[in-house]
């Protein structure tokens, strides 16, 4: 099992979405992330004359934790869907999953990561 | 079920019955027939006499007068409303139940001041009250005698509202009252964030007792700025119709000096000087809160007639009304072609403002063109003494009550100075002829509104630093610790968030200084 981190634009959310489901993934948690990195701010903040960037880049954590036959299709999708080819894409981190359990029934290892049906 | 019918038919005709025997007046649909000769008060009901015609109609005068008085009053009343919004929009959301507690709270405690001796000093010695019905009890006013001339220092009549239980004085003590809570709030915006509420709270029953009534007395309690005009010839003595100095200038010189004893906000100042933004969190409610102090300022303007049935309230409501947009307009040009290439809400907000305040002393003395002309100079002025205070004195005020109050509220009085067209005020202040400026040919109202200015910035700033002063030794500073200041004010000082429940990102919100 192994957990795929990836870290992508707000703005491409949707479309990573809709190409994880055309894959069969259809499970994985989300956050709204803030980062620090290389992106030029486009637009200027100003207030009461003062101009200001916030230095603060927004984006979309996604948490994909699946079985090892469905690493390379889960990120081959998101590759794809989540590049515009500006600086500030994001990355994906791959790491390893000791464990899994589903505590609806307490099933464990590979099985806990798909409905059999 | 015959027994039913009847008895059903009988109540219908006892209950129809019983209403024509009490109508003594035919339905009036139209209005035409209601108010005649029988609602006159007359020992003949009906008939009556010249004299009683008399009568009714000097009371219906004061009437009107007094009705007037009471709902402008309830709606300068409102614009405590606008200014908790406007303070509370422009400034942080981890400190939003210390901001609009404050403002919640120096309507209370200053009334409370007013009410113990602030209107006994300001209208003490005011004389009669013309416009309603003519008491004259307020006649206390301590002078001193120089130069062979009096002086009107304070009065002294009505301290709890003790020996003027007339319905004049009442009234008067309302109007007044809302009018001194609008100085009191102007401080709690160039101070918010940092502010000790008990050092505030202090503070809120003083500028009602002591503070800005005593000035007052001096424009409008017949003190002896209003009687430059009859001692020395100065125009009408200090002309201020509906207080740009009275209430502006004093709120906007104690906002100046208190905002430069609390000194500046954690992060505002880089150490090179320059300063960081700190956005508000809330424009939403800051424009609201801009149009409620719109709308109250209609009770404002014209209700400093003190009489509904002087009919240049609606001179005085248009003059108000055309200087807010022009000064709107102004300053929104100004940010969008000049400054920032945008037109920034806060700015907007505060042309607005300055409009209305600049327009507040000589709304009943000038022209509408000369009236949209004054709202359209104090639009670029706000934003000019705005960068000015906060770029080049470095005094953090994080709303510009001091741009919007204490600059525009001494345009507004020079304005009077060079505007006044002569049309109206004929006996002002005692002295005959209308109110006329520079302009129209009388360069000694300038120098009497010169003179108020002048005499309102050192007194304010005389007083207001040393009462801040003194409540400090009371309260132990006037500033919260810089632990609580980053934290948010809310729970350190209220024991409560103001927006419990949702997750503030407090770091965000605080620019680090470098």
């Amino acid at each position: 099992m192994k957990k795929i981190e990836a870290i992508i634009r707000t703005s491409k959310f949707n479309e990573v979405k809709e190409a994880l489901r055309e894959v069969g993934i259809d499970f994985f948690s989300y956050w709204d992330a803030t980062g620090v990195g290389n992106e030029i701010e486009k637009g200027e903040h100003s207030y009461r004359g003062t101009v200001y960037d916030t230095s603060f880049i927004s984006r979309q954590l996604l948490t994909i934790v699946v079985r090892e036959v469905n690493v390379q299709k889960t990120v081959d999708a998101i590759l794809k869907a989540a590049k515009t080819g500006v600086i500030g894409d994001g990355k994906i981190f791959i790491s390893d999953i000791i464990e899994s359990y589903r505590i609806r029934n307490d099933e464990k290892g590979d099985t806990s990561l798909y409905n059999k049906d | 079920m015959k027994k039913y019918f009847f008895i059903i038919l009988l109540i219908l005709v006892t209950a129809s019955a019983s209403s024509y025997v009490y109508a003594e007046k035919a339905a009036d649909p139209s209005g035409v027939t209601t108010g005649n000769a029988s609602d006159v008060t007359a020992v003949k009901a009906g008939q009556p006499t010249l004299d009683e015609v008399a009568a009714q109609a000097g009371h219906n005068k004061v009437a009107i007068n007094m009705v007037w008085l009471l709902i402008t009053g309830f709606l300068v009343m409102f614009m405590q409303a606008g200014f908790a919004m406007v303070e509370t929009g422009l400034t942080r959301a981890k400190n939003v139940a210390h901001t609009m507690s404050m403002n919640m709270m120096v309507y209370a405690l200053g009334m409370i001041g007013f009410f113990i001796s602030g209107f006994a000093i300001m209208f003490g010695g005011v004389g009669s009250l013309g416009t309603l019905g003519g008491f004259g009890g307020l006649a206390n006013e301590l002078t001193i005698n120089l130069f062979g001339h009096t002086f009107g220092l304070i009065g002294m009549k009505g301290f709890f509202l003790t020996g003027t239980y007339d319905v004049a004085v009442f009234g008067l003590f309302l109007f007044q009252m809302v009018f001194m809570d609008t100085t009191a709030t102007i401080p709690t915006g160039s101070m918010a964030e940092r502010w000790k509420f008990s050092h505030f709270a202090i503070y809120g029953i003083l500028v009602g007792a002591i503070i800005y009534p005593i000035y007052g007395n001096w424009v409008w309690g017949g003190g002896w700025l209003s009687q430059l005009g009859n001692m020395f010839g100065l125009g009408h003595g200090v002309v201020d119709f509906a207080g740009s100095s009275v209430v502006h200038m004093t709120g906007g010189v104690l906002a100046f000096v208190g905002a430069v004893l609390i000194g500046p906000r954690l992060g505002k100042y880089n150490k090179d000087g320059s300063p960081n933004a700190i956005p508000g969190h809330n424009i939403p409610m800051a424009v609201i809160g801009c149009f409620i102090l719109a709308f109250g300022w209609f009770g404002f303007n014209p209700g400093s007639t003190l009489a509904g049935g002087d009919l240049r309230i609606s001179v005085i409501a248009v003059n108000t009304m055309i200087a807010s947009a022009t000064g709107a307009f102004a300053s929104m040009l100004y940010m969008w072609l000049f400054k920032t290439k945008k037109p920034d809400p806060s700015m907007m907000i505060n042309g607005m403002l300055a409009g209305l305040v600049a327009i507040t002393a000589p709304c009943a003395f000038v022209t509408v063109q000369s009236a949209a002309l004054i709202g359209l100079i104090s639009g670029v002025l706000v934003i000019e003494a705005a960068f000015f205070i906060e770029k080049k004195l470095k005094v953090d005020d994080p709303v510009g009550a001091v741009a919007v109050h204490g600059v525009n509220g001494a345009w507004g009085m020079i304005a009077l100075g060079l505007f006044a067209d002569g049309t109206y005020g004929d006996g002002w202040n005692g002295v005959k002829g209308t109110v006329t400026g520079l302009f129209y040919g009388d360069a000694s109202q300038f120098f009497a509104q010169v003179i108020g200015v002048t005499t309102n910035i050192i007194y304010v700033a005389a007083i207001g630093w040393v009462v801040f002063k003194l409540i400090s030794l009371v309260t132990g500073g006037m500033r919260v610790s810089a632990k609580d200041e980053l934290e948010g004010l809310d729970v350190p000082e209220m024991g409560t968030e103001g927006y419990a429940g949702i997750k503030l990102d407090k770091n965000s919100e605080t620019p680090l200084s470098h």
